[in-house]
């Protein structure tokens, strides 16, 4: 909770910053983050972040670690797009697509609890595996589309604020019952602490840990269909690079720890806020866009070793 | 020899954690040369009291003399560098590396200034200590593998490596065989013949008076008490640390056990199909299994739990056959297992008390929702029943004393009312009153008609509160002794081998 409460702080501070900068700037004081357009925009981006962030976050928090996501979101953004190319409703092909998510979490299940691979290995294979088939199919080629209602999932907006964010807003709200009002909820964080104890007790551990991978890859899929709807194409090499690294980044910013069993999932929409007004606050300050995954970085890395301090201060005053 | 001057002194030292004042203006002296007694009941403070002089944490008050100079313990470096060595209660070994790494870990023989470990020096060296305790695996095995007893021998081992003028042992032979903890013994005897002082901590008081020159008993964070001489006995001890005389210290046998057999187990084979075991379980008794450290008790406990799957056999509960692959089928068909290792298996140490306790139940209070009102009333009737001395029901398991630790393990299952309850070394590391208290308890459960299987390597404790005995041993069993056979010769022949009159 204290935790929680330091990285909204950060974020406050950082959003006053910004505003400051701009004010102080700006010739007619204007301060353009506050713009409905800029705020829209940054909605739209936090809820996109926010959605595959929680995935990471529910695998983090049981311990394990999902390293396909990005690639999840090509493949499904390159399906997608090719069979609306092929004639499809695109709708009907990202249903379609995104229930095959849940087929890849359950394999990313099976390895791990069945094969006993170790999640990070398990995941890798299938980061170069889908995104090598996402590339391997269309040949290389980018996709494109255009259809008017599906381009409104990630450009729409309604009552003023970006469907995606809405889209965050109901994830989270699902997840947040899940986590404290499930049983579910009590096992995924208890195996993330001590995986066989929880098994000495009864509960199918692989089950559980499965459901944690079967989140995240449909999250991650939900992702990939709201890119291509907001891009209205597909290139199958860089969409989505690296997404995996900044849905572990907020999960982390946000307290989940990468020991399992610590994390909520208030805690992994601050933290994708934080990156994301980051991010614009850069650009609107002039920073050139080519420093911002350095400044990301740092701030990842002073998060966690502000966290690391406190809690070392907490034990010594025990 | 008892009369030689004061080596190490602890004054007047005070710690509160959270909710708990641990330790409340204690004194503690020890003197040249010998070895010193610590006993208490558990969460009396006698681990908080070493840890302190470990530097694992400052006291809040209170000074530390060795050597008549004033000591400020900033950190367990200091500590060692002050001739202080103690082995933990808990196992603090790296489970990946070898027995030899383990024993010199951070203090690797090296050549020059370059840090290349001298391995050859290392394994020799180690093989020495490993000696010395009776460690008998070859010096590369890897940690993990080892059981618990002989972890607790490179513990101890470890502490031996660095030549050390005050050595602590918090409750080594816990989880040692009879004939390791005389190892031990016979160690620490040479060590205090080579001028060595020891702080000894135990809740096996027999242990206590053969070992110890003088006894200091805590009780609730206070010192109460000194005993030293003939004076170190049971009785004193006990009455010491509890505060009260313990009349009668195992129950009454059972109104006997005329039950309907709940548990049948036929041709049950386990550790790769080399053992078959037969016995029968009856409603309402207790059903100990004796045998030696080795003697594949936890591994038969296990497979008939379902945490090893593959086995062979016939198992029946009441009357129908059963298929049990995990301990989630053993626990629907009514099983519950206290395992032997507390800390990695029994309990989540993170967890607060509640939670640890609900874990098995709270699926089916509501499910698949999580009922907290159900969770919470379960917690406080049983942290009552079991008289689990904890400030809240909140607080992590961790901070728990060990014997508490114990108590929240046994209590999830108590939640959950199986017909079957077996227990894997019930009272490891539990204090004399707890003890009476939880045989009392294991004696009511049988009563009010669940079948208990007992694993226990204390003697006593296996002839004092079963009703039969299973003994054990190389995995196969040896004999099954009725109430009137149960002694310790009879029980010593079978687990040795030997074979059933
Ligand atoms: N780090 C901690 N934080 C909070 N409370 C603690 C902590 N360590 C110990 N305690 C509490 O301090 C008291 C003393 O505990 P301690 O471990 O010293 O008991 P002990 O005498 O060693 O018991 P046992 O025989 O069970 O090992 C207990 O009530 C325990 O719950
Ligand atoms: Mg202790």
């Amino acid at each position: 909770m204290k935790k929680l409460l330091g990285m909204t702080l950060l974020l406050i501070m950082l959003v006053v910053a910004i505003c400051t900068f701009q004010w102080f700037t700006h010739p007619d004081h204007s301060i353009t983050f506050l713009s409905s357009v800029n705020l829209c925009n940054l909605a739209q981006r936090i809820g996109l972040l926010g959605i595959y962030a929680l995935g990471a976050g529910i695998v983090i928090l049981s311990g394990g670690i999902d390293l396909s996501i990005g690639s999840v979101m090509a493949f499904v953004g390159v399906a997608v797009a090719m069979l609306t190319v092929a004639g499809w409703n695109p709708f009907v092909a990202s249903a379609l697509v995104v229930l095959c998510c849940v087929l890849l979490g359950c394999w990313h299940g099976f390895l791990v609890g069945r094969i006993k691979l170790q999640p990070f290995i398990a995941t890798l294979a299938s980061l170069l595996l889908l995104r090598g088939l996402a590339r391997g199919i269309p040949n290389g080629i980018a996709q494109t589309i255009s259809h008017e209602p599906f381009a409104f999932l990630g450009n729409g907006s309604y009552l003023g604020i970006p469907i995606t964010f809405w889209l965050l807003i109901i994830i989270a709200l699902i997840l947040g019952f899940l986590m404290n009002f499930t049983v579910y909820g009590r096992y995924l964080y208890a195996i993330g602490r001590n995986a066989e104890a929880v098994r000495y007790s009864g509960i199918k551990v692989n089950r559980v840990r499965t459901l944690a991978f079967v989140i995240c890859a449909v999250l991650a899929g939900v992702a990939g269909v709201l890119e291509l709807s907001l891009n209205h194409e597909i290139q199958p090499a860089q969409s989505a690079l690296m997404y995996e690294m900044w849905a572990i980044a907020a999960a982390v910013l946000g307290g989940c720890s990468l020991r399992g069993g610590e994390g909520s999932v208030l805690g992994v929409i601050i933290g994708a806020m934080l990156i994301r007004v980051m991010d614009n606050g850069m650009n609107l300050v002039g920073v050139s866009s080519e420093w911002q995954w350095a400044v990301i970085g740092v701030i990842v890395l002073g998060g966690v070793i502000a966290d690391a301090a406190y809690k070392l201060r907490a034990a010594n005053k025990t | 020899m008892g009369e030689s001057t004061a080596l190490l002194q602890m004054q007047n030292i005070t710690k509160r954690f959270p909710g708990v004042l641990a330790l409340n203006g204690v004194d503690l002296d020890l003197r040249e040369g010998e070895i010193l007694g610590l006993i208490g009941e558990n969460g009396a403070g006698k681990s908080t009291l070493m840890r302190i002089l470990g530097g694992d944490y400052p006291a809040d008050s209170g000074d530390i003399v060795i050597c008549g100079k004033q000591a400020q313990i900033t950190d367990v470096q200091h500590s060692i560098a002050l001739g202080v060595s103690i082995i933990y209660q808990e196992l603090n070994l790296a489970p990946n590396l070898d027995i030899a790494s383990n024993i010199f870990l951070g203090r690797e023989p090296a050549w020059g200034a370059l840090g290349i470990v001298d391995s050859r020096a290392l394994y020799s060296k180690a093989a020495e200590i490993a000696g010395r305790v009776g460690i008998s695996a070859p010096m590369n095995t890897l940690v993990e593998t080892l059981s618990i007893g002989e972890q607790q021998l490179v513990e101890i081992a470890k502490a031996l490596s660095v030549d050390s003028g005050i050595l602590v042992l918090d409750e080594p032979t816990s989880s040692l065989s009879p004939a390791e903890a005389s190892k031990l013994f016979e160690v620490m005897r040479g060590l205090k013949n080579a001028g060595v002082s020891m702080i000894y901590i135990s809740h096996r008081l027999a242990e206590i008076r053969e070992l110890c020159d003088r006894v200091v008993v805590l009780r609730d964070g206070e010192r109460v008490g000194e005993l030293s001489g003939d004076r170190i006995c049971p009785e004193e001890m006990v009455r010491l640390m509890v505060g009260r005389d313990i009349s009668r210290f195992f129950p009454e046998h059972g109104r006997h056990a005329e039950g309907d057999t709940v548990l049948m187990v036929r041709d049950l084979s386990y550790r790769g199909g080399r053992d078959v075991v037969n016995f029968d379980l009856r409603a309402g008794e207790i059903l100990g299994i004796a045998g030696l450290v080795g003697a594949g008790r936890t591994e038969l406990v296990e497979a008939l739990f379902g945490v090893e799957p593959k086995h062979d056999g016939e198992v029946q509960v009441m009357g129908e056959n059963v298929e049990i692959r995990a301990p989630a089928d053993a626990i629907n068909v009514g099983m519950g297992l206290v395992p032997e290792d507390r800390k990695a298996l029994g309990v989540i140490l993170e967890m607060p008390v509640t939670e640890n306790i609900s874990l098995p139940g709270i699926g089916n209070y509501n499910p698949p929702f999580m009922d907290r009102n159900k969770e919470k009333e379960v917690a406080v009737e049983l942290v009552d029943r079991l008289e689990i001395k904890t400030p809240s029901l909140n607080q992590l398991v961790q901070f728990l004393s060990g014997g508490n630790q114990q108590k929240v393990a046994l209590a999830k299952w108590l939640g959950i009312s199986p017909k079957i309850l077996i227990l894997d070394e019930p009272t490891r590391g539990i204090d004399v009153g707890s003890k009476s208290e939880i045989y009392r308890l294991i004696r009511e459960l049988a009563d009010d008609g669940m079948g208990v299987i007992m694993v226990s390597s204390e003697m006593d404790e296996i002839i004092g509160l079963s009703d039969r005995v299973m003994v054990m041993h190389e995995g196969k069993e040896t004999g099954i002794l009725d109430r009137a056979d149960i002694n310790e010769q009879n029980i010593m022949h079978l687990a040795t081998g030997g074979s059933q009159a």
